[in-house]
């Protein structure tokens, strides 16, 4: 996990790079605000998150609640920001969750022959299962929990990313430099996460980008089916859920919080779009 | 040739081995005892036990595998418990709005993402272009509950144009259980056709600064017959691939927009199975499911073998 982080950090230029992209640099402006206002929402605005007004309920927007509010008299602007807490941290829990996963799968099918074919199989059986079936399913199982939701996606998303993990590391483990320390007598787990990881990292994190996106999407999606994170939670995906109900008088309550999703999401992709096109090319052409 | 196929069809046995494998890890090995969760908190032990011993969760978990497998293998997927017949038969009875909403959504999103998508790749850079792609990521991005709500919101119920939700109920005509399927259909394949357009732009981009592009250019061809009869035709194969994975994925779309819709579908179904915790129904789904998948991708990759001589595997 330090490699993501550490990857993205290791070339120094990295954000200088990311600059001649404006769609992708727009998209970490946006994220990063977005995190901002989620984490500072206590500074910017004058409601409480949960406290009920049943005077002011299903409010349309104006300039004292700018989304309006919801069946309870809630200030919606005010939940979507708190919302977010929980939506990028889940999202971004799966990230973490499955690359720990992906990684060791892949270096594993990867760096070693006879693991290659028994793991790339299971990968594949993995892939078999639609990403939401897969996850109500194994929420099912487990029981309907943030933890468990996390758990659940992150198993769902670990194969993409071994996947990718394995393909580079197919190329990376006949280069010199680890024949190098092969020879050298280097033992072979300083030789993986010294010498292939690190060189993994760039197509990992691309990678990544794309799953923090879907991870937010599913997470939503699992909300809104009423088989993921309780509803008395909020996050976007459950203010929808609930939100739907009032959809006839008060759209609004669903109107912005899917307008966060949307936005978020969007940007993740434009920032992974623009990674991919710095950082992956030699890896992702010579596989 | 036929060594290359015999590989494959041995990979594809194995995968779905494995396939059977997970499902009955996620269903049966998962902690907590599944009588015990169907049934609910107020359940007797007398009420756990009896179905307990219908589900055959006393036997050890080899044993329970060996059932298993060998009701697959007979095609017998189990019963469920909740609707009290056998899955199959409850799967086969939503096929249906399934059915049909699959084959609509992925005909809205090839019409959609081919034009674009080549037109997209052959200008290139253009405003065109950049607007094409944008608008792919955009819609990559909406969740497909919510883009179903707001179609819903705007076009049944304040213009009237289409019933809100369900399938027309009992005794509907065909065409009128159709007219129920439009709006998940458009929302769907809205939202479908973002991975498609951008498959084709980047298949038809391969292919248009290759050789014979050139050669039927400098033969004066005209430039729609140079996109369509040679580039095209050759850009073909791995945009049928993904509408072909497409279709065995929009199952996952199916589960969220057939619940937005109310409709009666399979995708409804695993929901409520998963709401009440029928598990040999949930098993059943994956099963299925997961077995589709397997067998479009094994069948795409058999034509791959049949059209292309250069594919081993």
């Amino acid at each position: 996990m330090a490699a993501i982080a550490h990857s993205g950090f290791r070339e120094p230029n990295l954000l200088m790079k990311m600059a001649s992209r404006p769609t992708a640099m727009a998209g970490l402006l946006v994220l990063v605000v977005m995190i901002a206002l989620s984490l500072l929402a206590p500074l910017i605005s004058p409601y409480d998150p949960a406290q009920l007004a049943v005077r002011n309920r299903l409010l349309p927007p104006s300039w004292q609640h700018l989304f309006g509010t919801d069946d309870l008299g809630r200030d919606i602007f005010t939940r979507v920001l708190y919302s977010g807490r929980t939506s990028i941290a889940v999202g971004f829990a799966v990230v973490i969750f499955s690359s720990i996963v992906g990684v060791f799968l892949g270096l594993m099918a990867g760096f070693f022959r006879k693991l290659d074919a028994p793991v790339s199989r299971l990968i594949d059986a993995m892939m078999a299962f639609p990403d939401i079936l897969l996850a109500i399913a194994l929420v099912a199982a487990l029981g309907a929990s943030a933890t468990n939701v996390v758990i659940a996606l992150g198993v769902v998303y670990a194969p993409r990313l071994a996947r990718v993990v394995r393909a580079s590391t197919l190329v990376i483990r006949e280069l010199p430099y680890v024949e190098a320390a092969r020879a050298l007598g280097v033992p072979t787990p300083v030789t993986l996460v010294r010498h292939v990881l690190r060189n993994v990292t760039s197509p990992l994190l691309v990678q990544a980008t794309f799953i923090f996106a879907n991870a937010i999407l599913a997470e939503a999606g699992l909300s809104f089916l009423g088989v993921g994170i309780s509803p008395d939670i909020p996050t976007w995906g459950t203010m929808i859920s609930v939100g739907r109900q009032y959809m006839e008088q008060a759209p609004w309550i669903m109107w912005f919080p899917g307008g966060a999703i949307i936005l978020a999401v969007l940007s993740l992709q434009l920032m992974g779009d623009g990674l991919r096109d710095f950082l992956d090319p030699r890896l992702a052409k010579d596989v | 040739m036929v060594r290359s196929a015999l590989n494959r069809i041995l990979g594809m046995l194995v995968v779905m081995a494995l396939v059977v494998t997970i499902v009955f890890v996620i269903v049966r090995v998962t902690p907590g005892d599944p009588a015990a969760v169907m049934l609910g908190p107020d359940a007797t032990p007398a009420d756990i036990e009896s179905l307990r011993e219908r589900l055959g969760l006393n036997a050890s978990i080899p044993e329970q595998f060996a059932v298993y497998v060998g009701g697959i293998m007979r095609g017998d997927f189990g019963q469920s418990i909740f609707l009290n017949m056998p899955v199959t038969e409850a799967l086969l009875q939503r096929t249906e709005p399934t059915f049909f909403l699959t084959i609509f959504s992925l005909l809205i999103a090839t019409l959609i993402a081919l034009p674009v998508g080549i037109l997209s790749a052959y200008w290139r850079g253009s405003i065109f272009d950049q607007a094409a792609t944008t608008l792919a990521m955009f819609a990559a991005s909406i969740p497909s509950f919510w883009l179903g709500l707001v179609l819903m919101q705007v076009f049944a119920v304040q213009l009237g144009w289409f019933d809100a939700s369900g399938y027309g109920g009992p005794g509907a005509s065909f065409a009128e259980r159709m007219r129920h399927l439009v709006l998940p259909a458009v929302t769907l394949g809205l939202i479908s056709s973002a991975l498609i357009t951008r498959f084709t732009r980047a298949s038809m981009l391969d292919v248009l600064n290759d050789d014979y592009v050139r050669t039927a250019r400098s033969k004066g061809m005209s430039e729609p017959r140079v996109v369509v009869r040679h580039a095209l035709k050759n850009a073909l194969i791995p945009i049928l691939t993904v509408i072909g994975l497409t279709a065995a994925l929009l199952i996952s779309g199916a589960i969220v927009t057939e619940t937005v819709y109310g409709l009666p579908g399979v995708g409804s179904l695993i929901v409520s199975a998963v709401l009440r915790r029928d598990y040999p129904l949930i098993q059943g789904a994956l099963l299925v499911v997961a077995g589709l998948y397997v067998l479009v991708n094994f069948i795409i990759d058999m034509l791959y073998l049949a059209i292309d001589p250069r594919v081993r595997y």
